[in-house]
């Protein structure tokens, strides 16, 4: 069979399939179960709509249990184990051990310190600087344009700004040009200065977070009642004081939520570290940690007990994002 | 200590000019009101003094000097807005010592400025909580109060009642005219669209029309004698009664022969060159009354509104007539159908020729 004609009968399958359970478990509910007749009709019509919500909610349910909840329960069990017997919290120890996984948990914190305040503190300055100006649309597109790219794509962007060439050859990479034109120096291999490439790779995070920060703030600040900044100009308030002390503070909710929301992105940060230094140079982060874990090194039970650990780290901040998104809402 | 003065002030967005030629004297202690219809400029002009709005022409001065260029809080004026515009993050004790904050006054003299003006608004229990803690009374207060805090020469209020229900707002006047008489000496401007407010409140009102002022006065002024139809039907509820006619009597009283038959008496003098004149003779609903002898109208009741303290007969355009209103003491629901002939003092009747009414000519 052709392809593409395979998946068209792949969509009408999925698609009728989906009708007919809604179509054929509501007619089994309404005229098999319950049915709205005779002496019961009243108490049956109640019943059937008790039972109604969680047809509509079994397939969700369903899968979110299968791809979600059973992997998270596999992921526990099987970072308890080694090499299928149970070894109690034996994966954990090794790990702790292990000066690989100290150098990405250190990073991973240095990753949280940095990316998302610089992420919403840079959206901050973007929303307000574009707001109410005639092209402040365009400037925002493209601010938030490396939303669209793909990590892996955004990595190697910037893995072509940190290109180093040999000294005396021309330099293509952005940041060595600008480097050995103004200082002179032979061009540095920005990518293996310990530490330093730890920010390298945050600035890419940062060059895509920023978009998205600024357009949920520029939203944020328009929402702010124009008079409320009319009364402070009028109180004598300066540009700077009514940004400080009349705008943030009224969209600290949303601050917030944008913030943790990145701190979400950042703590599953994988991609970026695997295309552009694979973790060497100590720029491990946990989730790459993770990986090597389990794809290379063929360890489950610490990549599970890694996978854990990241588990750990994110629900908190999870939590907390969701409650805050909810009190925004209402 | 405030004298404001505006001279040919005006406001232009691009090509289209929203205020022309305003030109107005407010003297120290004065309460003016700004009134008129949606869009007539009204609230523009107030935030123009306020400095919100730029001033595209003309000249606006505060105690002589020109304010056209000097930032909004350097005009020693404060502003309370029609949705109140409090911080909603800061608690009421905040709200009102902002100005003094940013103005980096000591910490005792904020203090005692925001008790003051706290006690003076009853709002002293509520100084710890935030806005969306109070009722809309209380947080027109609040807006009041942080007004007062800053002790500005020059009051500013945009439609600050508009957001109350009936009960609060009549309260909330109250307030203010209180407010106003405790402070003799500043000067408050103040915009409305409800004509109670301007009428119970103003020293003077200012009407407001299509960008132009359209007459200046105490409230009684533009009650008893409106320059023009426009400020004639704006003032007063219901609007004064517009006939058209033929001057046909001269001298200290007019006579005037109306397209629907009548004869109106007016104490507007007229002259000889007037005989003839097409007019309108202009009767506020509640000065007319019941008459058996010479009719100014005659027509059939169409609808009646009894109120308590009045009946507001609503009779139906005749031939050649505008539709009439008139309101009558007591409670007379039984005049409904009836036909009834009406007439009013000749003190009481205006005339118009043009749109302005002769008295100003």
């Amino acid at each position: 069979m052709h392809p593409a004609l395979q998946a068209l009968v792949v969509v009408a399958v999925a698609v009728g399939g989906c009708i007919a359970y809604f179509l054929l478990s509501n007619l089994i509910l309404d005229k098999v179960l319950f049915p709205a007749r005779g002496a019961n009709a009243g108490r049956n019509t109640n019943r059937a709509n008790l039972i109604r919500p969680w047809l509509f909610l079994f397939p969700a349910l369903a899968f979110l249990g299968l791809y979600l909840a059973y992997p998270v329960v596999a992921t526990a069990w099987m970072s308890l184990q080694r090499d299928n017997s149970f070894v109690g919290f034996e994966n954990y120890r090794l790990m702790f051990a292990e000066p690989k996984f100290g150098e990405s948990f250190f990073n991973n914190i240095l990753w949280l310190v940095v990316v998302p305040a610089a992420s919403t503190a840079f959206g901050l300055l973007a929303a307000q600087l574009t707001d109410r100006i005639a092209w402040g649309n365009i400037a925002k597109s493209l601010i938030f344009m490396p939303m669209a790219i793909s990590f892996v794509g955004a990595s190697v962007i910037w893995k072509l700004v940190y290109e180093a060439r040999p000294a005396g050859t021309d330099q293509i990479g952005l940041l060595n040009a600008l480097y050995v034109w103004v200082t002179g120096a032979d061009p540095v291999q920005w990518l293996q200065l310990p530490l330093w490439n730890n920010l390298f790779l945050m600035v890419v995070l940062i060059w895509i977070q920023s978009g998205f920060a600024m357009v949920i703030l520029a939203a944020a600040l328009r929402g702010i009642p124009e008079e409320t900044v009319e009364a402070a100009v009028l109180d004598g308030a300066g540009p700077f004081q009514i940004f400080f002390r009349i705008k943030v503070p009224q969209i600290a909710g949303t601050i917030v939520v944008v913030w943790t929301t990145i701190t979400i992105t950042v703590l599953k940060v994988f991609d970026i570290v695997l295309a552009m230094t694979n973790g060497q140079w100590e720029t491990q982060v946990l989730a790459n940690y993770m990986y090597d874990k389990f794809f290379r090194a063929v360890d489950w039970g610490m990549g599970s007990a890694a996978a854990m650990i990241i588990m750990a780290l994110v629900t908190p901040i999870l939590v907390w994002n969701v409650w805050n998104a909810r009190r925004e809402m209402r | 200590m405030a004298d404001l003065v505006l001279k040919g002030v005006e406001k232009a967005y691009g090509e289209v000019k929203v205020l022309r030629d305003i030109n107005l004297d407010i003297q120290t202690g004065e309460l003016i009101v700004f009134v008129g219809p949606s869009g007539c400029g009204k609230s523009t002009l107030l935030r123009m003094i306020a400095g919100l709005e730029r001033i595209t022409g003309g000249d606006f001065s505060i105690d002589g000097v020109r304010m056209n260029d000097v930032p909004p809080a350097q005009r020693g004026i404060a502003m309370v807005f029609q949705s109140y515009a409090l911080y909603p993050h800061m608690t009421v004790r905040d709200n009102m010592s902002f100005a003094l904050k940013i103005a980096r006054k000591s910490r005792a003299e904020i203090a005692a400025a925001v008790d003051k003006a706290a006690r003076i608004l009853q709002l002293t229990p509520y100084l710890d909580r935030l806005p969306k803690a109070l009722s809309g009374g209380q947080r027109q207060r609040v807006a009041i109060g942080r007004s007062i805090v800053r002790d500005p020469k020059v009051y500013l209020f945009d439609e600050p009642l508009s957001n109350l229900d009936a009960a609060l707002r009549a309260a909330t006047r109250i307030e203010i005219a209180q407010l106003k008489e405790a402070m003799p000496n500043s000067t408050m401007v103040y915009v409305t669209h409800d004509q109670v407010e301007a009428m119970t409140l103003a020293s003077r009102i200012v009407v407001l029309a299509g960008g132009t002022i359209a007459q200046v006065g105490t409230p009684l002024e533009l009650y008893e004698r409106p320059r023009n139809e426009f400020v004639a039907q704006f003032i007063g509820s219901p609007a004064m009664n517009l006939l058209g006619g033929e001057v046909v009597g001269i001298g200290e009283e007019t006579i005037v022969r109306l397209d629907g038959g009548g004869l109106a008496r007016s104490a507007v003098p007229t002259m000889t060159a007037d005989k003839g004149l097409r007019v309108n003779v202009g009767v506020r609903p509640e000065h007319l009354r019941e008459t058996d002898g010479d009719a100014l109208f005659t027509g059939e009741v169409a609808i009646t509104e009894a109120l308590g303290e009045v009946t507001l007969l609503y009779f139906t355009a005749s031939e050649g007539a505008a539709p009439l209103v008139a309101k009558l003491p007591g409670i007379r629901p039984n005049l409904r159908h009836q036909t009834l002939s009406l007439t009013a003092d000749p003190d009481k009747v205006q005339i118009f020729a043009n749109g302005t009414s002769l008295l100003y000519r």
